[in-house]
């Protein structure tokens, strides 16, 4: 590994790189690079991040009074859906895979690029034009169903632009399941030589287990919208009561898909934080092997315990119980992570960059989601919670505290590989900082207020809960500005931000023995594996030489 | 036959229809192949995500479903999937003689199975007619006497989704293949070389399989009564 | 590569057991087998899916992992169709609580 390559301070010799070989927009829009659909990525996704955001904004702002004054019950309908709709379909699910694993995927295993470099920017315009559409029911007033799509309201009574959003995300999907098909066919096929299975970064592992999740789960999501559309466009009851039909198995039809696509949303994140682990203990993953079962486990399981979504909605309590059970049994792999990654950190050599904050934010804030999912998982408690801010605070303590955390981590953590730039350490901890108290302020009064009894997508609630609403809008005010920060600095190192050099922290793994940025095909020769994974067991007692 | 490992230099004399991000034509078949039988899993649930709804709605209302099956054709449905079983056949035999590089055979084969494929399509859209002018299209013009009118006119919406989205999926395949004839027919293929028709072939036989599942789930409820 | 090359005579011979199946499941849809029918319709199918699966697909001279994933394919759609059931098939067991 060569660090003597240019001094990091310097700024770098004009050398040929994935960024600089063509300027033109030609050359980015007509990109089959994996490295630069995974920037088109990154961008088309924070613009849904911010617009998922600006409905956030108006839900907390209602929210700050008792009385519905801000915004008409219908409108407050919209806001809510259109939240979900926007961060679910169009920020959570392509985050991770479409920018961090389309740039590391082929990088971390050897590879020059993906098995399929035209589909993969297929399926970037595929989710362009499913956003497009998505953005367009949104500014003709948006959907007011939940983002669940519940029938009959969905397909049948509501009022707003169903069959477009719908036909938004149906496109969108299959950007989804063309990504997983995409990751799972290179890493099945172009693997460097001596790149076996267990010596893959458990980032690789990670996306696999996504992908199984993608490739199964999406289509039945798919036909699920077609359904609702058929019906709503051509008054045909197939949910509807009237002519025999059952919701209830709209939503088991839904949540067939929706349930795991939870998973779609951690799995990436999980793997970014076991890379993090490893590179800032300078120790490799304790247990590697159980590690990389346990995606395989959670990507599997996932799939069984959708109806802990329907216990109050009908659903049969035989069912229920078992649909119970199942999601007890869900949970232990991903504890298994978080006693594993425990284990790794102790007697490591921690390093308290950016990128560890932002990993150790995702334990503390994933095992609190992940055990209030448990009360969730247990019949009798879920019952008087469900349908309550409790669930809300559940799944944004896995999704923001765990998930986007996860992102910010590895974003971070692979800034200087993606664009040659480092960026300045002290804002990027203060916006880590912001980022942790925000959220807590945010959304721990939320569990408070769902224990206590506040139904979720109300407008309006019991005086008594104002307090806490209060608190939980202040919070969700420093956590935008956690978020803004970043965008500004990460945009200001690119010009300039020092040089980063190839291996700014000293991390073992192909992504790291290649130039930062990398040229085009990624390595001048394919490299040839001989350690394990994380191999740290060189150094004595070594630190990160930071530049 | 197991999936070929990486070489440890991409081989310096590329063969030709060599994408450059594989090391040889092996490595990219691999690939290929592989990724068609996963966009087929995905097929499959796609499908299957109707079936699971037709499964519950026909335990639920068994009468009303075997009665409104007895308005489906059964010889029209029982020629179709003579048709496109044959059509399984000739495409078999399209990949068969790619494999040995012949190609005039595999474009013959190419355009019997795309005829076959049409051939389903018009006996489809003559079923579809019948069941216009019989009011069972499903929406407020559907009529069915006796008493499970509305659970028959369930199985219908289940009848023109299965099968229309099947007919387009046989749309597209007969794109697809007349894509692959022009090329098969401008020599773009070799016995080394001729993936994408194998690809085009797993796409076609996989909408037959399907086929011979709707077939008697649509076709043959109760055909004793 | 599939290198393994099927012969012509393979390819009519499967042809024509899926003759034979598709008329055996018209014929014993013409008789009263109760339940069994869509028992005996289902495996019927599943046998001809399977043929075309093998020797048209060329499953049978394929890498193992083809085969794997078709396998999944089937499951996942099996626990969606079995568990689903599993709510439906149990409804009339118990009576749900009040309220729920």
């Amino acid at each position: 590994m060569d660090n003597t390559m240019e001094s990091e301070s310097k700024i770098p010799e004009k050398r040929v790189d994935y960024l600089n070989v063509d300027h033109s927009l030609k050359s980015w829009l007509l990109t089959t690079d994996h490295k630069r659909i995974a920037l088109l990525y990154l961008i088309s996704i924070t613009l849904f991040f911010f617009i998922g955001g600006i409905f956030a904004v108006m839900i907390r702002l209602e929210l700050l009074t008792p009385s519905g004054n801000l915004v008409q019950a219908e409108t407050y309908n919209r806001l809510f859906t259109m939240h979900g709709m926007m961060m679910i379909f169009f920020f959570l699910i392509p985050s991770i895979p479409a920018v961090l694993g389309n740039f590391l995927v082929p990088v971390m295993i050897g590879a020059r690029d993906l098995a399929f470099p035209r589909l993969n920017l297929l399926s970037w315009y595929i989710f362009i034009i499913g956003g497009a559409l998505a953005i367009s029911a949104a500014v003709s007033g948006g959907v007011d169903t939940g983002w669940t799509f519940y029938t009959p309201y969905s397909s049948t009574y509501s009022n707003s632009h169903v069959i477009v959003m719908g036909l938004g995300i149906f496109i969108a999907g299959f950007s989804s399941i063309l990504t997983g098909l995409n990751f799972m066919v290179t890493i099945h096929t172009m693997r460097a030589p001596g790149l076996t299975w267990f010596r893959l970064p458990l980032f690789i592992w990670a996306h696999y287990a996504t992908s199984i999740i993608q490739i199964l789960g999406t289509p039945v999501l798919a036909i699920t919208i077609a359904l609702v559309a058929l019906e709503r466009a051509f008054h045909v009851g197939i949910f509807d009561p009237a002519l025999g039909g059952d919701p209830l198995l709209f939503q088991h039809l839904f949540w067939f898909y929706s349930h795991p696509a939870v998973y779609i949303m951690i799995l990436p994140s999980l793997g970014v934080v076991s890379e993090l682990i490893a590179c800032f203990t300078r120790k490799r993953i304790f247990g590697y092997k159980v590690v990389a079962y346990s995606s395989i486990a959670i990507a599997v399981l996932g799939f069984l315990v959708w109806g802990h979504h329907m216990f109050v909605s009908g659903m049969s309590t035989y069912a229920s119980l078992v649909f119970s059970i199942l999601s007890f049994l869900v949970a232990v792999p991903s504890a298994i992570k978080v006693f594993n990654w425990t284990a790794t950190l102790y007697k490591g050599s921690i390093v308290y960059d950016t990128p560890i904050l932002y990993a150790f934010g995702f334990i503390g804030l994933f095992t609190m989601g992940g055990l209030t999912g448990l009360f969730l998982a247990t019949l009798a408690i879920d019952v008087h919670v469900t349908d309550t801010y409790f669930v809300v605070a559940h799944f944004h303590y896995i999704m923001v505290g765990g998930a986007l955390m996860g992102y910010l981590g590895g974003i971070h953590y692979w800034w200087p590989k993606i664009t040659g730039r480092l960026y300045p350490e002290g804002w990027s901890k203060l916006a880590a900082l912001l980022v942790f108290v925000g959220f807590n302020l945010t959304f721990f009064p939320q569990f408070i207020l769902g224990y206590m009894g506040m139904p979720r997508r109300y407008y309006h609630y019991p005086p008594e809960f104002q307090a806490l609403n209060v608190l939980s809008s202040a919070g969700a005010s420093v956590l935008g500005v956690g978020y803004l920060i970043p965008v500004i600095y990460l945009l200001w190192s690119i010009k300039y931000g020092p040089a980063a050099g190839p291996n700014p922290f000293n991390a073992k793994g192909l992504e790291w023995q290649t130039q930062s940025p990398p040229i085009t095909q990624n390595f001048e020769t394919t490299p040839v594996v001989t350690e394990e994974a994380y191999d740290y067991s060189g150094e004595e007692g070594a630190t990160v030489a930071r530049s | 036959m197991t999936i070929p490992v990486r070489r440890e230099q991409p081989l310096p004399d590329r063969s030709a229809g060599l994408a450059h991000h594989f090391d040889d034509l092996e490595q990219q078949h691999a690939a290929g192949s592989l990724g068609m039988w996963l966009f087929l899993v995905t097929e499959i649930l796609f499908f299957g995500g109707l079936f699971a709804a037709y499964a519950i709605y026909r335990w639920q209302y068994p009468a009303a479903f075997a009665v409104a099956s007895h308005e489906a054709d059964l010889v029209m449905g029982t020629i179709n999937t003579i048709v496109l079983i044959g059509s399984s056949l000739t495409m078999a035999l399209a990949v068969h003689y790619a494999q040995l590089g012949n190609r005039k055979a595999v474009v013959a084969f190419l355009i019997l199975t795309m005829v076959l494929g049409v051939a389903f399509l018009g006996i489809k859209g003559a079923e579809y007619h019948h069941k216009y002018l019989d009011n069972h299209f499903p929406g407020p013009d559907f009529v069915f006497p006796g008493p499970y009118a509305q659970q028959a006119e369930l199985f219908f919406i289940f009848y023109f989704i299965m099968t229309g989205l099947h007919a387009l999926h046989m749309v597209i395949g007969i794109g697809l293949l007349s894509t692959v004839a022009v090329l098969a027919w401008r020599g773009c293929y070799s016995s080394e070389h001729f993936a994408p028709v194998e690809l085009a072939g797993l796409y076609w036989h996989f909408v037959d399989v399907v086929w011979i599942f709707l077939f008697p789930l649509l076709y043959l409820i109760d055909r004793h009564k | 590569m599939s290198e393994h090359i099927v012969q012509k005579k393979t390819y009519f011979a499967i042809f024509l057991t899926l003759m034979v199946l598709t008329v055996t499941t018209v014929w014993v849809a013409t008789i009263d087998l109760g339940p069994f029918n869509i028992v005996a319709a289902l495996v019927i199918a599943a046998c001809k899916a399977t043929l075309v699966l093998l020797i048209f697909m060329h499953v049978r001279y394929s890498p193992r992992i083809i085969a794997l994933c078709i396998f999944a394919g089937i499951l996942w759609l099996a626990l969606l169709i079995g568990l689903t059931l599993t709510d439906y098939l149990s409804r009339s067991w118990i009576a749900s609580p009040p309220g729920l």
